[in-house]
This record gives structure tokens, C-alpha cells and sequence, in this order.
């Protein structure tokens, strides 16, 4: 950045020397200039779920686990929570992420294991402290479907994408309206049958950005264990991991700027060479 | 006319309640039968108890299991329910805290399991699983998309479900209104008798629609 504020919605012909980039794009971007080397060291990535089991031999040192819950009027951030995973899902999802990105930074913000009631406020809260702590990635393998979240969400959404941080969210394969996913600022996942993690493709027809493994994926899961699972759910966390591998290797680089080197090496463009 | 009104006239005239159980019955049946399932069941979510009813079940733990009720966070009937994202797990055994508790409570511990939300408008009514599908066959995203299809025809069922409990609940109250159901009901029940009387309600009724 520049140390002076760049006007906001204009640019003076003596500014664009202002607004150089500190990367040089190569002619061709390619895999190798993407993630080449890139260990997610650096990457900041939160997982809001259901939890991680911290030292899944899967997942690894968990950084911080933290719960979110309503009481009330009051939301409560309890920033040791040591509750693990309600479920199994969270720690499926950081699994993957590990399992491609082994040294990003691993947060989880418990959203889910309270019941139903309230759950999509609890949603809603976990994602916005979420964004106020600046993560790189926010993985989100859930949606939901009340319409009174969405503009809210939306709010959020475009804040996240503004502010680099990128929202990575599980696409519906069901005839329903549903949120996060199908907001343009964050992207959108939804599952191919192959079994490459690295394998995705760029959608040209959307709301679904991208296709990533998601059938058959040998997932971490609550006590140490192991599942043999299928969803979208477990093609979010591919792309999350990919984007932390490009963000170790490249911080630099905005939600806009990543969206176009995903696209520009996705199986289907520059990356099935 | 109210919702609940217009519901509490159509199920009293209707008797709808057991027509979409039956519905309900017939869709966990047509599921098993097309993944070659063990069992397949419905759950209906209790929001005021925050917990999931088994509504309908077909194959293993059908004769006991309907009317079972848990958490409505628990095990992976309870995520799917809360995420709203459809799962499917090969092999549950290998999870050593999987629901344990709540699969051996109904006397059945599936191996693998498909569960996908119900979803009707904005919300979300419960939860299909389709348990323990040929250990041979390799689940495949047209699968998914059947159960989805199939997700939604049950949401549909279930919502009917829900109007005509919420009908029956009007019928029985007390509220201003139920005695207009309670005259549909009566009506509905006399249909068949011959005696003048119910042509001369309706002919009060149809005095009144006017003076109203």
C-alpha cells in the first residue's frame, strides 16, 4: 500500500504510479508460479463448523478454537473453547486443508452443536468475528436458507472480499435459494467425481465457480478416525487449501486477483495442459 | 381467512393428516427400494422441542422407531439438518463417536449412510437417510442429485404434514375461529345423509357469506 490514502473512487493521471502492483504477473500463469514450492506457511484459514479435534493425526496443531453462541440478546465468543468437534464435519474439513496446505495457520470457529434453534444467527455472528480477525481463508462447508440472513450475509460477504479476506463456501446441489454461496464476492463450490485434489475446474455457467473432489474423499474424522465421505462439503475445503497455497506463496494477491489465477490454471483453462 | 383456518376447513374436510403420512411412507419406501437400501427414514424436525421425530421409516427399525425423538444437533441427521449440505459417509463404523448412542437406541448401527436436508421455502423440515446402500456400488453425483429430487417431493409431503397437524390443532382448540371448522368438519361428515338438514345449513351458510 501506499503511505498516502488513495482517493477511493477516482484515479489522477499523477496517482496510477501509486497503485503499481508489488507483483510481476508472468506471460503464462501456470501451476508451478501459483503454489510451485508453497506449503500454506503464512496462510491464515479459518474453518467455521462444527468444531476441529485438535491433533488429529489428519489435521495437526489446531492454532485456536473458538465457539460462538447467543444468549439472548448477548453473543458469546468464548475464545478457549475446548469442546473439540460436535460432530466431525469441521475436522473432515481441515483435514483436506492440511492434507494440501500441511503449514497453514488452523482456526476453528464453532458454529454448529447447539441445537437447530438459532443456529443461523449463530452462523452469522461466527462468520462476522471471523472477518473481523482478518483471516486469509474462511472455509464455510454450510449454508442457510433464511431469508431474513441474506442481505446480512451479503453485507458480510463483500466486506470479507473488500478486506482480502476470501470466503470459500459449499455450493447446493438442491433446488433451493441458500447463502453464502451464491454471492458473487466469495467462492462457490460444488464437486467433480475425480479423485486428484489438485484437479478443478472453473464453471462458465454460474452461481458454482468451481468443481473440486468431492466424491469419495477419505476424510479425518471425530477420535481419530477416518471416513469415506461424499459432498460439496468436502469440496469446499479443496479450493480453501489450493487458496491457502496460493496466498503462502503470493500474500499479496486480492480475492479478485486470486479468483483470476484460480481461473487461469483451473483443469479446464491453463492447468489441463 | 387465516392459514391455519383455511387448513383446519381443508383437513377437517379432508382427514389429511393420515393421506400425507402415507406419503411420507410410500417416499422412504420408493428410496430404499431404488438405492438398494437396508432402511431409509424420514425425520421431522420439532422446532418447540429442538428435536428430530423419526416420522417415517422403511426396512430395519420400521416397526419401532417411528415417534423416536433425539437432539436435533446429534449425529449427522442433526449436521445435515443444521448446514443444510447433503452428506454421504461409506463407512460409519470406522467414527468411533458417531451417533453410537443414538443408532443403538433404535437397535441398528448403519455402516454407510446417505442424509440429505428437507428443504421447503426458507426452511429447513427435517432430514431423508438412506442407511446401508451394497458395500459393491460406488455412490456417484447423479445419485445425489436423485436424492435431492427425491429430498424435495419429501419436503413438499412434509410441510402437508405439518398444515394439516397444525389444522387438527385448530380443530380441537379453542380459538374464535375453530367453530367454523368444526361447522366444515360436521358438513364434510354428513354428506352423505338425506334427512335436509345439511342442505339447510348451507343455505344459512350461504345467507351468512352474504350478510359477511
Amino acid at each position: 500500500m501506499s503511505e498516502e490514502e488513495l482517493p477511493a473512487w477516482s484515479l489522477s493521471a499523477a496517482a496510477v504510479e501509486r497503485i503499481a502492483l508489488p507483483e510481476e504477473w508472468p506471460g503464462e500463469v501456470t501451476r508451478d508460479w501459483a503454489w510451485g514450492g508453497a506449503t500454506g506457511a503464512g496462510a491464515r484459514v479459518c474453518v467455521l463448523d462444527s468444531g476441529i479435534e485438535d491433533g488429529h493425526p489428519l489435521v495437526g496443531k489446531v492454532q485456536q478454537s473458538v465457539a460462538i453462541s447467543i444468549e439472548g440478546d448477548e453473543v458469546i465468543v468464548d475464545e478457549k473453547d475446548n469442546q473439540g468437534d460436535l460432530c466431525g464435519h469441521g475436522t473432515a474439513c481441515a483435514g483436506v486443508i492440511r492434507s494440501l496446505a500441511p503449514e497453514c495457520e488452523l482456526v476453528s470457529v464453532r458454529v454448529l452443536g447447539a441445537g437447530y434453534t438459532g443456529s443461523g444467527a449463530v452462523l452469522l455472528e461466527g462468520l462476522k468475528w471471523a472477518i473481523e480477525q482478518g483471516y486469509d481463508v474462511i472455509n464455510m462447508s454450510l449454508s442457510t436458507t433464511k431469508q431474513k440472513f441474506a442481505s446480512l450475509l451479503h453485507e458480510l460477504a463483500d466486506t470479507a472480499y473488500f478486506q482480502r479476506t476470501m470466503l470459500v463456501a459449499s455450493a447446493h446441489n438442491m433446488p433451493v435459494e441458500s447463502y453464502p454461496w451464491r454471492f458473487s464476492s466469495v467462492i462457490s463450490v460444488g464437486s467433480h467425481e475425480g479423485h486428484d485434489p489438485l484437479e478443478y475446474y472453473y464453471n462458465p455457467a454460474p452461481p458454482v465457480e468451481f468443481f473440486a473432489r468431492g466424491v469419495d474423499v477419505e476424510v479425518a474424522w471425530n477420535g481419530g478416525g477416518r471416513l469415506v465421505c461424499t459432498g460439496n462439503s468436502f469440496a469446499t475445503p479443496h479450493v480453501a487449501g489450493i487458496v491457502a497455497l496460493l496466498l503462502s506463496k503470493h500474500p499479496e494477491l486480492t480475492p479478485f486477483q486470486l479468483k483470476s489465477v484460480l481461473y487461469l490454471v483451473a483443469n479446464n483453462v491453463g492447468g489441463g495442459k | 381467512m387465516s392459514d391455519d383456518l383455511r387448513a383446519a376447513v381443508a383437513a377437517g374436510v379432508l382427514g389429511a393428516e393420515e393421506q400425507f403420512q402415507a406419503l411420507l411412507q410410500s417416499i422412504v419406501d420408493v428410496a430404499r427400494a431404488i438405492f438398494k437400501a437396508k432402511a431409509s427414514s424420514i425425520f421431522l424436525l420439532d422446532e418447540e422441542a429442538d428435536e428430530l421425530v423419526f416420522e417415517a421409516v422403511a426396512g430395519e427399525g420400521s416397526d419401532s422407531l417411528v415417534g423416536q425423538r433425539f437432539p436435533s444437533s446429534t449425529g449427522i441427521a442433526g449436521f445435515v439438518l443444521v448446514s443444510r449440505q447433503p452428506l454421504v459417509i461409506e463407512d460409519v463404523l470406522q467414527d468411533p463417536r458417531f451417533s453410537r448412542e443414538t443408532a443403538e437406541s433404535t437397535g441398528f448401527v448403519p455402516k454407510g449412510l446417505m442424509a440429505v436436508p428437507l428443504l421447503h421455502d426458507e426452511r429447513a423440515l427435517g432430514v431423508l437417510e438412506v442407511l446401508d446402500r451394497p458395500q459393491d456400488t460406488r455412490f456417484t453425483l447423479a445419485e445425489m442429485d436423485l436424492l435431492g429430487l427425491f429430498a424435495n417431493q419429501a419436503a413438499i409431503a412434509l410441510d402437508l404434514l405439518q398444515r394439516a397437524r397444525r389444522a387438527q390443532a385448530a380443530l380441537a382448540g379453542e380459538g374464535d375461529l375453530a367453530v367454523v371448522a368444526r361447522v366444515a368438519e360436521t358438513l364434510e361428515q354428513q354428506r352423505d345423509e338425506e334427512d335436509g338438514s345439511r342442505e339447510s345449513a348451507l343455505r344459512l351458510l350461504t345467507e351468512l357469506e352474504k350478510l359477511l
